[in-house]
């Protein structure tokens, strides 16, 4: 399903993904959750809210933005950091588009492993 | 003299043969292929060829004497069908030319998609004149034709077609047109003017199929839609024609591989124009195939020179279509966006700045000031100086902001302001210009906000629009940052205006953002769908997660499943079902639900499709107690058992939660029956709630027993059960169109008056069966098990995208 090259990972296809939606990629420490936003920008955050753990991956995603399904805090999909009077960072990885497939880098996975 | 070979007489062969011969006239003998039977034309001017606005003529720019003056070998028609690079010869169908330098410009071949029927008679792509001189001959100027595609490309053909008199379809798979190139709100506009000259358009449609047995007879979408179409043309893109080049063993990936000198992976031999990939990029457009141009001459005469890909821009050659895109407009991160919308004008302009640098540009409606913002964009001219003005162009002195009373200004003066009196902007226009100069007065003269006065703020917008300064609006609670206007506002100009997608919402009243928050978005869906069930399509991705999925999220991420019990009532084998579910997906939790019903709690969001099919089996549909939308129909055991009871409450609680399930509100709907007065099934304190008497049935609306705990008010007594789902389903409908989202009923009912309300439906009978029947038109799409639904089609997306637990574990 998922092949490895150089230290990009293909994790699946664009369409796999509706816009302004999300999917989770699982690792061995946790879910991180795979953005699209309206203009096919895509963005891998941890898929943990750091207000109670709820998954960012089902939220409402608007314009570079995910607002948090269990209490409505607000994220910016690239810095990861809530916005708003909320305080706090959801931890963030690269990830690029490349002919419609979705790569998020390999070595995240390794980090995350070595934790 | 050395020896050229230029393979493809097209605009960018063109343009190198004028920089070689302005630099060298006398460096090459060359030798010109073509497989078209001509030789260079103004290929983007196609158009207007097939509209019939210019001739063939009017659009060549090399003639023959042109070619015989700078002396040039021309082979038209003839395509080349090799390259040998060993002997250094190429391979055209009538013999062989040798070269010393090759220069391959064999442009893009149209994309054709691979359906059934697609090599018929009257299918067409739109690349050269020979397409051209098939549309027309296909048409006659008569006709209907489908175009597929939604681009750049295929809205010049329509445009063309219908110019010709043709009846035009255009069919495009995305969600909006030219989505590349435009944002959705330009997108909308771009629509909408297409449909003002005739031009159908359909989005979202995924052509299955050509029809026809000798000739084209139309196209059928994977829904099953059948267009009929005399000709087809298909739009859908091009791809880099690369075959004698692959076949000779140059390098080729996406398109011909050159270097910045343009030399492909051969040094003798160039390549040029839309066949080429540089850096992983394609091109489509002519500006960059000039500047490739410039750079193959400067090579061909040893002159060294650099190609640099720059920013590119758009505009649509439709004559009122008027947009302009340019850039980078995806958001990002510590990227802004300027808007402004004039809705008066159908002016929509959108720039994307990043630090303080104007980095993508999107116009519609007024495009007169692009080039000075593309400048802008090629220059990377900091703009931190006239930012408050910069979107109002060149021109603009001092500073303005977007009026909060645009969208009221903009109505036409026969848009519907007060729905419940019928009263129109021109009526309130004129009461104020005869002198009634505040709200009492205006109610006094035209009734306008008189009933349920969810249209007071709108009215006094069309006071202040009339008297300017004279009159101050009282502050109302906005939607959200958003907007200026209330939700009351938004829903009554939704039906007026009768704006039908969420992109028509935002640009015609005026919305500050691109595409909405989370805070409109779920509340424009609703309203969207509500009023217009058949032309609105739901978009899942405004809803919030409960209704997207169709589970309740809980705390830890997982999920609750709640099926349906059709008024309380249960069997064994449903129970069964129930209980094997529960232990086959190890629910931890199974509740008995203060709504008569089974909730199975802390369901992995990844199993739901699969718990779903195996309730689906047994015969259970969704719940929905993730809905704003119906939910529970509470009913006592009634006079079938209970000594006191007076009616079939169960009978009738089945046949309220049959007819009503499925259908969205506002917020959620709780219904239940009672037997008999001692109501043992709490319908005092439900939304709509049913009292069996001796004589009948007691309705009451507008009860709740949440945050604030509300007794029902007595709608209407009726004598027949038919009566009482009747009034139960106009009821659901008036709430559903007119209520504020997430207003419960009896929220509503205290703001519209619960004598409005029966003046609709208890009263008026014709009103009551016109709300039933618009009722029944929504279930006719909206009743459907989402579960069943989702197990069909989008199973997949429940599962994880990828999943790397396993490989790291080995
Ligand atoms: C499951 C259930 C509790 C139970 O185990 O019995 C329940 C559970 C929830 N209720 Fe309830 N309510 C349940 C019956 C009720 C009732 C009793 C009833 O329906 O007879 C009430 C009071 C009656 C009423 O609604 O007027 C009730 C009043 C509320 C309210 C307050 C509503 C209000 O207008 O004030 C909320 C909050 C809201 O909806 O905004 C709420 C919201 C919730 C939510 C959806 C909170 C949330 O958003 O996550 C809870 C979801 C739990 C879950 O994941 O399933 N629940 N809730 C009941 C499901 C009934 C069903 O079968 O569908
Ligand atoms: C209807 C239409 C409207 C357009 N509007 C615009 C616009 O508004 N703005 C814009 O920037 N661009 C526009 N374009 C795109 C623009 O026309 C192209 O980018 C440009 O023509 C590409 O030039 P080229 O020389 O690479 O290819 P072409 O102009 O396509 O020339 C390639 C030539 O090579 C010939 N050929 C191919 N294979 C062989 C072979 N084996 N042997 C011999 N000859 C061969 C072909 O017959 C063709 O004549 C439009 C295109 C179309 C079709
Ligand atoms: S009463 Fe509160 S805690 Fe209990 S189910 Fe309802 S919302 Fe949840
Ligand atoms: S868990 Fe995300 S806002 Fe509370």
């Amino acid at each position: 399903m998922s092949t490895v090259a150089n230290d990009w990972v293909d994790v699946g296809s664009l369409d796999a993904i509706p816009q302004r939606g999300a999917r989770v990629v699982k690792t061995p420490l946790g879910c991180v959750a795979v953005f699209r936003t309206h203009e096919d920008r895509v963005f891998a955050l941890d898929n943990a809210c750091p207000h109670k753990k709820g998954p960012l991956a089902e939220g409402i995603v608007h314009g570079n933005s995910v607002t948090c399904p269990l209490h409505n805090w607000v994220f910016d999909l690239e810095t990861g950091q809530a916005q708003g009077a909320d305080q706090g960072q959801v931890a963030t990885y690269p990830a690029r588009v490349d002919d419609g497939r979705i790569w998020l880098e390999a070595s995240f996975l390794q980090l995350r492993a070595a934790e | 003299m050395k020896k050229l070979v230029v393979i493809g007489a097209g605009m960018a062969s063109g343009r190198v043969l004028e920089h070689l011969f302005e630099a060298d006239p006398a460096a090459y003998d060359v030798t010109l292929f073509n497989a078209e039977p001509r030789g260079n034309y103004n290929r983007i001017m196609l158009s207007p060829v097939l509209s019939g606005e210019k001739s063939f003529e009017e659009i060549v720019t090399h003639d023959d004497d042109w070619y015989a003056q700078n002396n040039v070998t021309c082979r038209f028609g003839e395509a080349v069908t090799g390259i040998d690079r060993d002997r250094k010869v190429v391979i055209g169908a009538n013999g062989e030319v040798e070269y010393d330098k090759l220069v391959i410009a064999t442009g893009s071949a149209p994309f054709i998609i691979p359906v059934p029927g697609k090599d018929l008679p009257g299918v067409v792509a739109f690349r050269d004149l020979d397409d051209v001189d098939k549309m027309k001959e296909a048409a006659g100027g008569r006709g209907r034709a489908v175009v597929i595609g939604g681009g750049l490309l295929g809205l010049e053909a329509a445009a063309a077609l219908r110019l010709q008199g043709m009846d035009v379809t255009v069919l495009h798979l995305m969600g909006h047109l030219m989505e590349r190139q435009l944002d959705e709100s330009a997108g909308f506009l771009l629509r909408r003017d297409l449909e003002n000259r005739g031009i159908e358009v359909k989005c979202q449609a995924s052509t299955a199929e050509i029809l026809g047995t000798d000739k084209v007879e139309g196209v059928k979408l994977t829904d099953d839609t059948v267009i009929p179409a005399d000709l087809v043309v298909m739009a859908v893109g091009i791809r880099p024609e690369t075959t004698i080049a692959k076949a000779a063993g140059v390098e080729v990936g996406r398109g011909i591989q050159v270097d910045a000198q343009m030399l492909t992976s051969d040094p003798d031999i160039l390549s040029v124009g839309e066949c080429v990939e540089f850096n992983g990029q394609l091109f489509g457009l002519v500006a960059p195939l000039y500047d490739q141009a410039k750079v193959v001459a400067a090579t061909l005469t040893e002159y060294k020179t650099e190609f640099v890909p720059k920013e590119l821009s758009t505009k649509l050659k439709v004559t009122g279509c008027d947009l302009f895109s340019a850039g980078d407009f995806a958001d990002g991160e510590g990227r802004e966006d300027i808007v402004f919308r004039d809705p008066a004008r159908g002016i929509y302009k959108r720039l994307v700045i990043e630090d303080n640098k104007v980095i993508g540009a999107v116009f519609y409606g007024d495009t007169a000031d692009s080039n000075w913002f593309f400048g802008l964009i090629k220059d990377g001219t900091d703009i931190s100086e006239m930012r408050e003005t910069l979107i109002f162009g060149p021109g603009f002195q001092g500073g303005a902001t977007a009026d909060p009373m645009a969208a009221v200004a903009a109505l036409p003066l026969d848009a519907e302001i007060c729905g419940c009196n019928g009263v129109s902007k021109g009526q309130i226009v004129e009461a104020i210009q005869g002198g009634a100069t505040d709200l009492a007065a205006i109610k006094a003269v035209t009734k306008a906000s008189a009933s349920c006065g969810t249209c007071t703020g709108l009215v006094e917008q069309v006071l202040g629009v009339t008297l300017g300064d004279d009159f101050v609006i009282p502050a109302a609670q906005s939607m959200c940052g958003c907007t200026d206007l209330t939700h009351e506002e938004v829903r009554r100009l939704i039906k007026s205006q009768e704006l039908k997608s969420m992109a028509a919402v935002h640009q015609e009243l005026g919305w500050k953002t691109s595409c909405g928050c989370h805070v409109c978005r779920p509340a424009l869906n609703f309203y969207l769908l509500a009023d217009w069930p058949v032309e609105y399509q739901d978009d899942p991705q405004s809803r919030f997660i409960n209704e997207r999925k169709h589970a309740n999220i809980q705390k830890d991420g997982t999920y609750s499943v709640v099926p349906r019990m059709w008024g309380g009532m249960t069997t064994p084998d449903e129970l069964r079902a129930i209980a094997d579910a529960a232990e086959k997906y190890n629910v931890p939790t199974v509740h008995v639900t203060g709504g008569q019903r089974i909730d199975l709690l802390g369901v992995k969001g990844e199993d739901l499709p699969d718990i779903w099919a195996d309730l689906n089996k047994a015969g259970m549909v969704s719940g929905h107690a993730y809905a704003k939308g119906l939910r529970t129909v509470k009913t006592c055991v009634g006079k079938d058992h209970c000594r006191f009871g007076t009616q079939d409450s169960t009978g009738l609680g089945i046949k309220l939660e049959k007819k009503l399930w499925g259908s969205w509100s506002p917020h959620k709907v709780k219904l239940a029956v009672s037997g008999c007065p001692r109501n043992c099934a709490e319908a005092t304190c439900k939304d709509i709630g049913v009292v069996c008497v001796d004589s009948g049935y007691q309705i009451g609306v507008g009860g709740a027993a949440g945050m604030d705990v509300k007794e029902t008010e007595r709608l209407a007594d009726v004598a027949s059960e038919q009566e009482a789902i009747d009034l139960a389903t106009a009821f659901m409908q008036l709430y559903r169109e007119n209520a504020k989202y997430l207003d419960r009923p009896y929220k509503w009912i205290a703001k519209v008056g619960l004598d409005w309300v029966k003046e609709r439906i208890v009263d008026d009978l014709d009103e009551r069966r016109a709300l039933i029947e618009r009722f029944e038109l929504s279930q006719s799409i909206y009743q459907k098990d989402p579960w069943a639904e989702h197990v069909a089609e989008i199973a997949d997306t429940y599962k994880p995208l990828a999943d790397f637990q396993l490989e790291a574990a080995e």
